[in-house]
Order: C-alpha cells, then structure tokens, then sequence
C-alpha cells in the first residue's frame, strides 16, 4: 500500500491538489460543496483495497484555477478530459452531494472510463414538493448543526478556527459552488432526462436525516438509473462519508465485490 | 446644490415583535404580516409625500427598487414613477435604481423607461445598480453572474435607445435577434444614467469613464466613507484626464431637521433606528450572496466585520449622527455638515430621504417644510 500523499495533477491548463492513497483498482472521489476533505479516514479504509484519488475541484480552494468553468456541463466536460488522461484502468467513481451529481453528469455523458458509480446524497436531481435546505441562507453554525446528525461533529467543526489562509480557501469554495448550484438550485432539469444512459453498477447511500437534499430524492435516483441500489442510512445527515466513514467503506466494498461476480 | 427628495417607501404597520422572530426583514419575513389595507394607505401616504416635494422645490423626486421586504413596497418602482407622472408638472423623477441583472429581458426596462421618458415628455432620471444581495436570494438568480449581467444590460439598454434599430444584439447573457425600440426615449440622446452604489471600486471606475460620466450616488454610509468613495471617483477622473464636475457627486442621506438638535434627535430616533435595526439590518449571508461581489472585496467586507465584532448591538441615533451615516439637528447643524461634505468632495446632487423607518407621516411634513424653507435655499447655486 502506498502512503497517502497530495500531488499536483494537471489536466489541460488546470492545475489541482489532488490526495492519492492506496493500491489497487483506482477509485476517484469527486468531493462535495464544502470543499476540498484532505485526508479523512474514509480514504484511508478505501486505500487498503483501491488505488484512491481525491482532486480537489478546478475554481474551489482558489478561484484562480476556475478556468472556464462556469457551470455544471463544463465541470463534466472537466473531469471527463480527467478520466481520458489518467493512465489506469476503468474506475470506481464515489461522489457525495455536488461530486455525486459531477459524477452523474459525467456518467450520462460517457461510462467509457467507469466501471461502477456511488452516490452518496448527490445533488443534481430535484423532486418537487420536497423543498431542499437553503446552505446559501444558513450561518456557519446552522449549516454545521444542518450536516450532521450526530451533533459531536457539529460542535467540534463550530470550535474550529480556521486560519486565513482555511479561510481564504472556504470562501472560494462558496464563491465556486454558488457559480454551480445557485440557480437552479442544485440540480440540472436535463440530468434526471438522460439518466437511463447510465451503464454501470449504481449504488445510490443517503443519510436518513439529511437536512440538505432530503433523503426522499433517493427513490427518484433508484427510479431512474437502471439497476440502481439504494441504501438509507440510519441517524446520518448530508455527509455520510464523513459521519459513517467505516458503514459507507463497508457498504462501498461490499457493492463492488459484488458487482465483480 | 441640487436636491433629490428620496422615499423607500417601508411598511411603516410592520409588528415589530414578529419581526424580531425573524432573521431580516427581507426574504423570509412572512409575507402574512402585510396588511392591504395598511399597505394600501402607505402608498397613498408617500405618494403625497413625494407629490408635495414639487410644490416645495424639490429639482427631483425618488423612488427605488427592492424585493419582497418590508424595507421598501416597490418590487415595480416604474409603476410608482408612472403615478408621480400623472400627478406632478415640472420635477424630475429619479428612480434610484432600476436593478438591471435581476431581469432576463433588459430590452423592457429600456421600453418601460422610453415610455415613462415619453409620458412625461422628459422628466426622467434612470439609475442603475444591481439590487443588494438580498435580491438575489428573492429572485434565485445567480449572483455569480450578477456584475457581468449589469453591464452587458447597460450596454444592451443604452444602445437601444441611442443606436437606429432593428439591429441585433450580441452577448453572453442576452441575445436579441431585433433590437427596435418603439417608443424611442423622449431626451436626447436618453434619459441621465444616474449609479446609486454602496461604492465598490469597480463600479467607481466605470461609472467615471468618460464615455459614460455617469453621476455616482453613495448611499447609507459615514461621513468618512462618503467622502472616501466622492473622492474615489474625482480620482478616476484625473486618471482619466478630465476634472469631475459636482453634478457627477451624489450622496445619499437620512435627514431630519428640527428647530433645535435636542428636538430633531427625539423626534427623528424612533424613525431612524427602525430603519437600521429592523428594516435594513441582514446577516452577512444574505447581503452578500457569494459571487456578488469579488472575492477579494468580500475578504475585505469580513475582514472589517470581523475587526467590528458581530453587530451585537442595535445603532442608535448618536452613533449615526456621530459617524455621519445621517444627519439630524437644526437647521444651521445640517447646512453645516452638508457645507463640510461638500468642501471635501465638491459633490453637488443631494439625495434626501426624509422620511425613513416608522417616521409618521405628520413629522415626515414638518421635517420636509423645514428642509425646504430653511436648508435648501441656503445651499442653491
């Protein structure tokens, strides 16, 4: 196994930080709104088994490396350069929430590279008349209270203080993630049109008590992907990876062993 | 000195105690607590106000555009302007601003201004700004794009009533295969372009450009800011090679006048205190949606509140007075800040607003017949 380490990864004119782990079949994760998650432990349970990549987004951390990046489309247009450069085999593409509906996009565009998918809360589909949480209109302390389920996380994320050079970097990353989900909100009307497209194993995990993208949206998910497996995850908000780290490796490994027989 | 009597037009009934449940006062204040009937007579209430300021000698009346708020009850501030049309003769109507990123067809703000343009053969000022970030909230657009659409807005309005139609209009925001404006503006070559701005240096820069000149208007901010932002634009300027006149420097202010400063400050506190703690005050998330402003000027936006502290307490009279946010006293205090404004800035265009938060209608009067008769004619000229 390889130790974890963040290398620069440059695809076209974009440079980014991008954290590799592991050894195995690659698996890339496409990270959520937030920003950028470093090294949590999720990584270091899939790292055991699977060559991990994790790039940091083109525009989030600095606004800088944006490029021309304006919407959705394009950052699919991104990640699917992305894929044709790496040099490996098929990957296992994880995404939660906004990399969830990257994924997706990509996926419906081309499985070429793919060789399974998990969502984890995407964005990127709405259902009408289940009214999403606003994260734009929450303060820090509400947006923490509203991601969790478990409120140790929310009370040790309040106490950090981030250093100005954190700070800078959170701020693109809501300066980015408003330029693709402000409008319309988090999702794209033609996504949920084009998702049968979708051809690889598809595993769908949602915290029951997501705050953020209501885990209702789950079903429409199971709906329209084909095959598509879903899970609900018991006394979990918007970010699973973070608060189930071992349930959603287990889950994760579980998936893809099976979709190997 | 020229004088723009300015009106927000708040929802004067607002209670007070429901509105404390609630973050602001824009947006999500539930819109149960408006009352018709109330509102009804608001408009009518202003509607006088501003009427009166014509047969006071106002040069220029006011009114401006927000949304879904109890701040201000025009969402539609050209509907307003088509009101004050009909009931006045000779003043000019200002509306302070029109926000042009908001809508998804700039080609019927540039029609809705030539007809006003038309109806009142000539007595309109437009401004133009971008809504505060509340609005972007209030209409889901993005205010990534907010800048980019302001300007591509302006470029599409003001060659629409300058450039002969049909022609076709080019951009990354707005397409338009015919661009042919039927009324045409009734000023040649268009009505003044007035930029009413909180005073971000980017804005400074363009409205100066000598293609445009466009007086700037600073509202709501210190005396040392005003003066900052005034001279900003003097600044650009000179760079630009020109000297900025006076009738390109605008301030906008809160202003109550009474026989002496003990009285204008008890009489003007309730009014103004409303008007900053509950009308105007927002958290930081939704006056500054992200992309709304650079980057780097919303770093500086949370660098000074940061160094400020959470506005953990309401602002009073005093300190407004005392930073020169508003001014309030006799009419020898107020001549004198305005003199002391205008010696550091040489601005020449004064936007009043006279009445502001819960002010009644009957001390709104007074303060208006005391501005007139006592302030203006010694600033003239």
């Amino acid at each position: 196994m390889t130790a974890a380490r963040v290398v620069e990864h440059k695809v076209g004119d974009i440079a980014v930080r991008m954290l590799r782990a592991g050894a195995g079949e690659p698996l890339l994760f496409l990270h959520g709104a937030g920003g950028w998650p470093g090294r949590i432990p999720l990584f270091d349970k899939l790292a055991a088994h699977y060559d991990v990549f994790v790039p940091e987004h083109p525009g989030f951390g600095t606004l800088e490396n944006a490029g021309t990046i304006r919407d959705i489309a394009d950052m699919a247009m991104y990640y699917l350069d992305f894929l044709e450069g790496l040099d490996t085999d098929r990957v296992h593409l994880v995404g939660n929430s906004l990399g969830g509906w990257i994924a997706a996009e990509v996926a419906v565009r081309n499985c070429a590279r793919l060789k399974t998918m998990t969502l984890i809360s995407p964005a990127g589909v709405r259902v009408k008349g289940v009214p999403m949480g606003d994260g734009f209109i929450w303060s820090p302390e509400e947006a923490a209270h509203n991601l969790f389920y478990d409120q140790s996380f929310a009370e040790r994320v309040i106490a950090l203080t981030p250093s100005e050079e954190e700070a800078d970097r959170m701020l693109a990353n809501r300066f980015m993630a408003a330029r693709l989900g402000w409008q319309p909100r988090w999702f794209n009307p033609a996504l949920e049109r084009w998702l049968h497209r979708v051809k690889v194993p598809t595993l769908v995990l949602w915290g029951a008590d997501d705050k953020l993208l209501p885990s209702a949206y789950a079903k429409r998910w199971q709906e329209r992907v084909p095959g598509a497996r879903v899970e609900i995850i018991p006394e979990c908000g918007h970010v699973a990876h973070i608060e189930k780290a071992d349930l959603v490796a287990e889950k994760i490994l579980a998936f893809q062993a099976e979709a190997r027989t | 000195m020229k004088f723009v009597c300015f009106h927000l037009m708040p929802y004067r009934p607002l209670d007070m105690a429901e509105r404390a449940k609630h973050r602001s006062a824009w947006v999500v204040l539930p819109n149960a607590l408006y009352d018709p009937v109330k509102g009804a007579e608001e408009y009518q209430s202003y509607l006088d106000q501003l009427t009166y300021a014509e047969t006071l000698g106002f040069d220029a009346i006011g009114v401006n555009e927000h949304h879904q708020t109890a701040y201000g009850m025009m969402p539609a501030p050209n509907l307003i302007a088509s009101a004050l049309i009909q009931r006045t003769k000779h003043v000019k109507i200002a509306i302070l601003g029109r926000a042009l990123p908001l809508v998804n067809s700039p080609i019927a703000i540039a029609e809705e201004f030539s007809m006003l343009d038309n109806l009142s053969k000539g007595r309109i000022i437009c401004g133009f700004v971008r809504g505060i970030g509340t609005e972007y909230h209030a209409t889901g657009l993005n205010p990534s794009f907010s800048l980019e659409r302001f300007q591509e807005a302006h470029d599409l309005i003001v060659s629409a009533w300058t450039r002969p139609g049909p022609f076709e209009f080019e951009g990354e925001h707005f397409n338009v295969r015919y661009v042919n404006l039927w009324p045409r503006p009734y000023q040649n070559p268009h009505p003044p372009i007035w930029i009413p701005s909180m005073g971000s240096s980017e804005t400074i820069r363009w409205a100066a450009a000598p293609e445009r000149k466009y007086p700037f208007l600073v509202t709501f901010s210190s005396h040392e800011l005003v003066s900052r932002y005034l001279n900003l634009y003097r600044d650009a300027a000179r760079q630009y090679g020109y000297e900025a006149a006076g009738d390109q420097l605008g301030w906008a202010a809160p202003i109550y006048v009474a026989d002496t400063d003990e009285r204008a400050r008890a009489e003007a506190k309730a009014g103004i205190e409303s008007l900053f703690n509950q009308y105007l005050a927002n958290p930081w998330e939704m006056l500054l949606p992200p992309g709304y402003t650079s980057l780097s000027s919303m770093k500086n936006t949370m660098r000074l509140r940061k160094a400020l502290g959470s506005r953990a307490h309401n602002l009073t009279i005093d300190e407004l007075v005392e930073s020169g946010t508003m001014i309030a006293g006799s009419p020898r205090t107020v001549r004198e800040k305005i003199e002391r404004m205008r010696e550091s800035t040489g601005f020449n265009i004064l936007v009043a607003l006279l009445q502001f938060g819960v002010l009644s209608n009957e001390l709104t009067r007074r303060n208006m017949d005391m501005f007139a008769a006592e302030v203006m004619p010694h600033l003239r000229g």
